[in-house]
């Protein structure tokens, strides 16, 4: 039975990953090759790294990432952020990245995603949405969730998925930091509207919110960063509630 | 590893270089049948992929391979292409290897099979000794003509063939390289001749 996957997700802003990853007792900041490889060994059916850089040139770091991580961790790892044109789906792709996640640039040139798609495949492109709830819908935002589009977040689901994008990572920005769990509602839409899988992200605080993202959600995968680097809990503490409470997961065997 | 421009072969090259197995990406038949060990890796649709071994002398080099008794591994698409035929973007003819058509994957949640899912061996095998989780991402699998040729499976919808094996000819559905330790010893033994 194919198992929901459990993702941790790393910031990374000049090569370095920006808060402090605690394990268990143990905070370590910094190299997130080093940190990858240990989630990865804790569990991890994915890893995440977002670059938050600001400036294009820190963005060659984030290509030295993509080929260190390569090299040392073998399970898939996504790259997302500062993604503006094919060429840099490219270099983070050749660079050893089996996916790209795209946001911003894709709201801006829709096309992006097409090209993408045709060229390497809608296996490596996922298209990140960042919504917010307004009334009964919900908009999508750019920009790290500062601009509102005026997109509405099911009809660019549906029409990125149209365009060839292969997952869809969707982060609600009001639930996003409150570790109340995801919004379920546009989870559950989105979900139901894609024939490609859905990432839930934004809110993990409780055992319970991942289960209810798998299950009421029907999301495919979870993505969290501070609940697993506070270690407020190890991925294998989430992934053994969830085997209990019947969801199909990947049980490693490792603490 | 067979090099014709399909998919990301950097991965599988990480793994190998981690291994600490020697290994050459060349596109090559000269350079190929000097290897004791033959990978065909491969991402993306069959028809293009086809096309590129075909415009090559990489089709006829990969059947002379496989008659000769030399193990190749084919692994994901490169599994694929092994077969006679596939749907996939109309009807197209594969390298013919293995009797048995590439298929849509139907009745299943998505279109796509992505993530980790359990290997299950149907019966003794070297290669694969055991069941542990593989990391699939395909929307076609293999149907063979041999049943019997399936050596793990995996479901997703239905029965999905997740190793197969005939003779010396050898493929993988899901991908190795990204199965952590699964999948790494499984490259290990094919690497040895453990199989």
């Amino acid at each position: 039975m194919l198992t929901k996957r459990i993702i941790p997700c790393l910031d990374v802003k000049d090569g370095q990953v920006v808060k402090g990853v605690n394990f268990v007792d143990l905070v370590q900041e910094g190299d997130p090759v080093e940190l990858g490889a240990r989630y990865s060994d804790m569990g991890a059916d994915e890893l995440v790294f977002l670059d938050i850089s600001a400036s294009l040139e820190a963005r060659k770091h984030v290509m030295e990432l993509a080929r260190r991580v390569s090299r040392q961790v073998f399970i898939p790892f996504t790259v997302g952020g500062g993604i503006r044109e094919i060429e840099d789906i490219e270099g983070v792709l050749a660079a050893g990245a089996d996916k790209i996640a795209v946001n911003t640039a894709a709201l801006r040139r829709p096309e992006l995603l097409t090209e993408g798609a045709d060229r390497f495949g809608s296996q490596c492109i996922v298209l990140a949405i960042d919504v917010r709830r307004i009334g009964d819908h919900w908009e999508v935002y750019s920009h790290g969730g500062t601009r509102a589009t005026g997109r509405d977040a099911v009809t660019w689901a549906r029409e990125a998925v149209e365009r060839g994008v292969g997952e869809i990572l969707l982060t609600s920005i009001d639930s996003d930091g409150t570790q109340a769990g995801v919004d379920l509602a546009i989870t559950r839409q989105v979900s139901e509207v894609v024939s490609v899988p859905v990432i839930a992200s934004g809110g993990m605080g409780k055992l319970h919110h991942f289960k209810d993202a798998l299950e009421d959600g029907r999301a495919d995968a979870t993505l969290a960063a501070s609940v697993f680097h506070r270690a407020i809990f190890t991925i294998d503490e989430v992934k053994t509630y969830l085997h209990r409470e019947g969801i199909p997961v990947r049980l490693t065997g490792t603490a | 590893m067979v090099n014709y421009g399909v998919g990301n072969v950097g991965s599988l090259g990480n793994v190998l270089d981690y291994l600490g197995l020697s290994f050459v990406l060349s596109a090559d038949p000269v350079e190929l049948a000097r290897c004791d060990h033959l990978i065909l890796p491969g991402v993306g649709a069959f028809a293009p992929a086809m096309e590129r071994l075909d415009q090559s002398e990489l089709t006829t080099f990969l059947r002379v391979w496989a008659a000769s008794g030399q193990p190749l591994l084919g692994i994901c698409l490169g599994m694929q292409l092994l077969l006679s035929d596939s749907e996939e973007g109309g009807h197209h003819t594969g390298l013919d290897l293995i009797g048995g058509q590439v298929k849509k994957i139907r009745g299943a949640p998505r279109d796509v099979h992505m993530g980790w899912n359990q290997v299950v061996p149907l019966g003794p095998d070297k290669l694969i000794p055991e069941q542990g989780y593989g990391y699939f991402v395909h929307s076609y699998h293999c149907v063979l003509d041999d049943p019997q040729a399936i050596v793990a499976s995996t479901v997703y919808g239905a029965s999905i063939a997740a190793v197969i094996r005939q003779g010396n000819l050898l493929g993988i559905q899901f991908h190795p390289e990204k199965s952590q330790t699964y999948g790494l010893d499984i490259l290990m033994r094919f690497a040895r001749g453990e199989f």
